[in-house]
C-alpha cells in the first residue's frame, strides 16, 4: 500500500489515458462528455462530412445554442431576430448538424437550452471525475465537480467527434490553496478577481489548477463554478475542486446522473488529493483579507479591491489599459459614471447570481442613464427565477430581463456595449472591444453590479446590502 | 481538410505588434465568428485595430503597411494568444499570410490550434523578444528541421517544441487521421472501463 501520493488531477487523468504518452508521442485521452454549440462546431463538422465519417458516440455528445443567438424573443410571425443573416444560418447548421448525426440539440423550444456550462451541471451530464470539453476556454467551469475539463479548438472538437478522443500532454499543476474565511459581502467572483490578480493574467500557462482550502470548501457549488470558471484568465488549461458532500448533494436528482445515485457518489467522495501529492507549483493565498473586487483595466488580472480606488499605473501597459478604460489613476471608483449593466454569462449567470443580484436591487431603481440588462444563464434558471419572482425585482427597478444566452459576455447577438461606454459586467473578459467596438469593460461580482446599477458607478455592494 | 502544406525552413521579414497580451478578441472580433467556413477570416484580422468605423484602413496599422507575401512571420508583445478557444484566431492570421508568431508567452489553446494549422508558435526568451522588438525591419530565418530561430544580428535561438507536433508540421501529418488510427485501443479502453455504448 505503499503507492506514490497522487493529486486528483493525476488520478482523474490516469483514469482516462488510451495511450501513455512518450518523448514523441502525446497521450491518447479519453472524453467522457463532450458539448458543442454553435459558433465552433460547423467546420468541424464539414470535416467529418468531407471525410465520410459519422459522430462516434453521440450519447456522450450533447449540444445547444448560445452564443449568436437573440435574447429577445420571437415576432407575432414566430420569427427570431437574429443580427444578421449569418447568426440564423450558423445556428441552422447546427440543427442540420446534430440532426444528420443523432446528436441531442437543447434548442429552441427546449426547456434546457441555455450557455453551454450551465446546463451541462444543471441537467447532471457533468459528473465527478469524468473529462469534460467544449469548443469554448470556459469549459474549466465544469472542474468545480472535480472534472477535468477544457477548452478545444474546432479541429479537435472535430477529433472528438470522430473518436471520442483527443491527443493530450499532460499538463503540470499547480495547487491554490484559499484559507481563513470569507467576510461578509464576499463572493466567489471577488475570491476568483483575486486569485487572477495574484497569477497573473498569463500565470497559469502550461498548468491545471486545484483550488483547496477552507473558504473554497465554504464557497456553494455556484460559488465554485465562478472560481472554476475564471481559471482560464489566468492562462490555465483547467481549474479543478475535489467533490465533497456538497457536489453531491447538489447533482442528486439531475436528469442524467446514474441511476444508482448512492454507490455513484461514494465513488466521487473518493476523488481527492492525497496527503504528500507533489504539485509543480503551490500558491497559498488569504482569503480573509479578500474584499470586493473590480477590475480597471482591459485584462482580469488588472483589477483590485473597489475600496482601494483606481490604482496609479506602474508600466506603460497599465498607462495604455486606465487610458482606453478613461479612468485616472489615483481616482475614487466613485468617479467614472457607469453606463450599461450586464449580469448574466457562464461566470456569473447562475440562480444563485441572479439572487445576489436581486436581494440588493428589491424595491430600489437603477439610476437615471444606466442600461441594465439581466440574461439567465438557461431555460431552467430563468424558469426557477420567475418562479421565485426575481423577473419582477428587475423589471421593477427598471433593468431589461432577457431570455438566456451568452448575449453581451460576447456580444456577438447584438446585444452590445456602444463605443466608450462603461459597462459593468458579472461576465469573465474586460478586453478591448469585447463588448462590442470601443466598448469599456469593468469585472465584478453580481452583487457589485447591482449595487453600481443603482448607484451609477462602481462601488462596494456591502454598502447596499438589505436585511431580507 | 486539415493536412497542412510541410513547414522547414522558411526566411522571412517580421511584422511587430510590440502590445503586451494581445487576445484573440484584438486577432478576431467576436462578430466574425458566425461563418460556416474558414474562407476570407484574413480580412478581418486584426479587424479593430486595423479599419476605421467606416471601414477605411487605419493608414498607421502595421498590418495595412506591410506586403503579406514578405512577412510571415508575427512578432507579438508579452503573452500572445491569450482568451477564448477560437480557432478563428489561427485561420484569421494564415489566410492574412503568417506562417509563425513570436513571444515570450502563448496561450495554451491558442497554441494548439496553431500548430494544427500551420502556423508556427515559438516562445522566445525576453532578451531575444528585445532584439525582435528593437530591429522591427529585419530578416529572420526559421530552420524546424534544427529547432531553430536565426535573427539579422547573427543571434541563433533554439526553440521548443513539442515533438509530436513538430513531426506534423514537418511532413504533413494529418492530425485527424492519426487519432482515428488510435481507434483500435480506443475500443478495447471502452471495454475495459465500461464505457462502450
Ligand atoms: S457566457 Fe461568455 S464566456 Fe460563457 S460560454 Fe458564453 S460567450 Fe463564452
Amino acid at each position: 500500500m505503499s503507492s506514490t501520493p497522487k493529486s486528483l488531477f493525476e488520478k482523474v487523468w490516469e483514469r482516462h489515458i488510451v495511450e501513455d504518452e512518450s518523448a514523441d508521442r502525446p497521450a491518447v485521452l479519453y472524453i467522457d462528455l463532450h458539448l458543442v454549440h454553435e459558433v465552433t462546431s460547423p467546420q468541424a463538422f464539414s470535416e467529418l462530412e468531407a471525410r465520410g465519417l459519422k459522430v462516434r458516440r453521440p450519447d456522450r455528445t450533447f449540444a445547444t445554442l448560445d452564443h449568436s443567438i437573440p435574447t429577445l424573443g420571437p415576432d407575432a410571425e414566430g420569427n427570431r431576430p437574429y443580427f444578421t443573416p449569418q447568426a440564423k444560418a450558423q445556428v441552422e447548421t447546427l440543427e442540420r448538424n446534430t440532426a444528420a448525426h443523432g446528436v441531442k440539440l437543447f434548442g429552441w423550444g427546449s426547456e434546457n437550452r441555455g450557455v453551454v456550462h450551465v446546463i451541462g451541471p444543471e441537467m447532471g451530464l457533468t459528473q465527478p471525475g469524468y473529462t469534460v470539453v467544449c469548443g469554448d476556454s470556459h469549459t474549466s467551469t465544469h472542474g468545480a465537480f472535480g472534472c477535468i475539463a477544457f477548452g478545444i479548438g474546432t479541429s479537435e472538437v472535430g477529433h472528438v467527434l470522430a473518436t471520442q478522443c483527443l491527443a493530450q500532454r499532460k499538463p503540470k499543476t499547480m495547487r491554490i490553496t484559499v484559507n481563513g474565511e470569507l467576510k461578509p459581502g464576499v463572493s466567489g467572483k471577488d475570491v476568483a478577481l483575486a486569485i487572477i490578480q495574484r497569477l497573473g493574467f498569463g500565470g497559469g500557462t502550461g498548468y491545471a489548477l486545484e483550488y483547496t482550502g477552507p473558504v473554497i470548501e465554504a464557497l456553494d457549488m455556484e460559488g465554485r463554478m465562478t472560481v472554476c470558471n475564471l481559471s482560464i484568465e489566468a492562462g490555465a488549461r483547467c481549474g479543478m475542486i475535489a467533490p465533497d458532500q456538497k457536489t453531491v448533494e447538489w447533482l442528486r436528482g439531475r436528469a442524467y446522473v446514474p441511476a444508482d445515485y448512492d454507490a455513484a457518489a461514494a465513488e466521487w467522495l473518493k476523488l481527492k488529493t492525497d496527503d504528500g501529492a507533489v504539485f509543480d507549483d503551490e500558491i497559498v493565498i488569504d482569503g480573509s483579507v479578500i474584499e470586493p473586487m473590480a477590475t480597471w483595466g482591459t485584462t482580469p488580472d488588472q483589477g483590485g479591491a473597489i475600496s482601494k480606488g483606481v490604482p496609479v499605473a506602474s508600466n506603460e501597459n497599465e498607462v495604455k489599459a486606465l487610458n482606453y478604460m478613461g479612468l485616472h489613476g489615483g481616482d475614487s471608483r466613485s468617479v467614472a459614471k457607469v453606463d450599461v449593466v450586464f449580469i448574466g454569462s457562464c461566470t456569473n449567470g447562475r440562480l444563485a447570481d441572479l439572487r445576489a443580484a436581486a436581494d440588493i436591487l428589491r424595491g430600489r431603481k437603477v439610476a437615471e442613464g444606466v442600461r441594465m440588462l439581466v440574461v439567465p444563464g438557461s431555460e431552467q434558471v430563468r424558469i426557477d427565477a420567475v418562479a421565485e419572482g426575481l423577473d419582477k425585482v428587475f423589471t421593477d427597478a427598471g433593468a431589461e430581463w432577457r431570455l438566456p444566452g451568452c448575449s453581451m459576455c460576447i456580444a456577438m447577438n447584438g446585444d452590445f456595449v456602444a463605443p466608450g461606454q462603461l459597462a459593468v459586467s458579472t461576465s469573465n473578459r474586460n478586453f478591448e472591444g469585447r463588448q462590442g467596438p470601443g466598448s469599456r469593460t469593468v469585472l465584478a461580482s453580481p452583487a457589485t453590479a447591482a449595487a453600481s446599477a443603482i448607484a451609477g458607478h462602481v462601488v462596494d455592494p456591502r454598502d447596499y446590502l438589505q436585511s431580507a | 481538410m486539415s493536412n497542412q502544406e510541410p513547414i522547414n525552413t522558411f526566411s522571412s521579414r517580421i511584422a511587430v505588434l510590440p502590445e503586451a497580451n494581445i487576445d484573440t478578441d484584438q486577432i478576431i472580433p467576436a462578430r466574425f465568428l458566425t461563418t460556416t467556413t474558414k474562407a476570407g477570416l484574413g480580412d478581418v484580422a486584426f479587424n479593430d485595430w486595423r479599419y476605421n468605423a467606416d471601414g477605411s484602413k487605419k493608414a498607421d496599422f502595421i498590418l495595412n503597411t506591410i506586403d503579406a507575401s514578405e512577412h510571415r512571420v508575427l512578432v507579438g508583445g508579452d503573452n500572445f494568444g491569450c482568451g477564448s478557444s477560437r480557432e478563428h484566431a489561427p485561420w484569421a492570421l494564415t489566410d492574412f499570410g503568417f506562417k509563425a508568431v513570436i513571444s515570450t508567452n502563448i496561450a495554451d489553446i491558442f497554441k494548439s490550434n496553431s500548430l494544427k494549422n500551420g502556423l508556427l508558435p515559438i516562445v522566445v526568451t525576453p532578451e531575444i523578444h528585445e532584439k525582435l522588438l528593437k530591429n522591427p525591419q529585419q530578416r529572420v530565418t526559421i530552420d524546424l528541421e534544427a529547432n531553430s530561430l536565426t535573427l539579422e544580428d547573427g543571434t541563433v535561438f533554439t526553440f521548443a517544441i513539442e515533438a509530436f507536433a513538430r513531426q506534423c508540421l514537418l511532413e504533413g501529418v494529418d492530425a485527424m487521421g492519426w487519432i482515428l488510427n488510435r481507434l483500435p485501443s480506443i475500443e478495447s479502453y471502452e471495454q475495459k472501463t465500461g464505457k462502450a455504448a
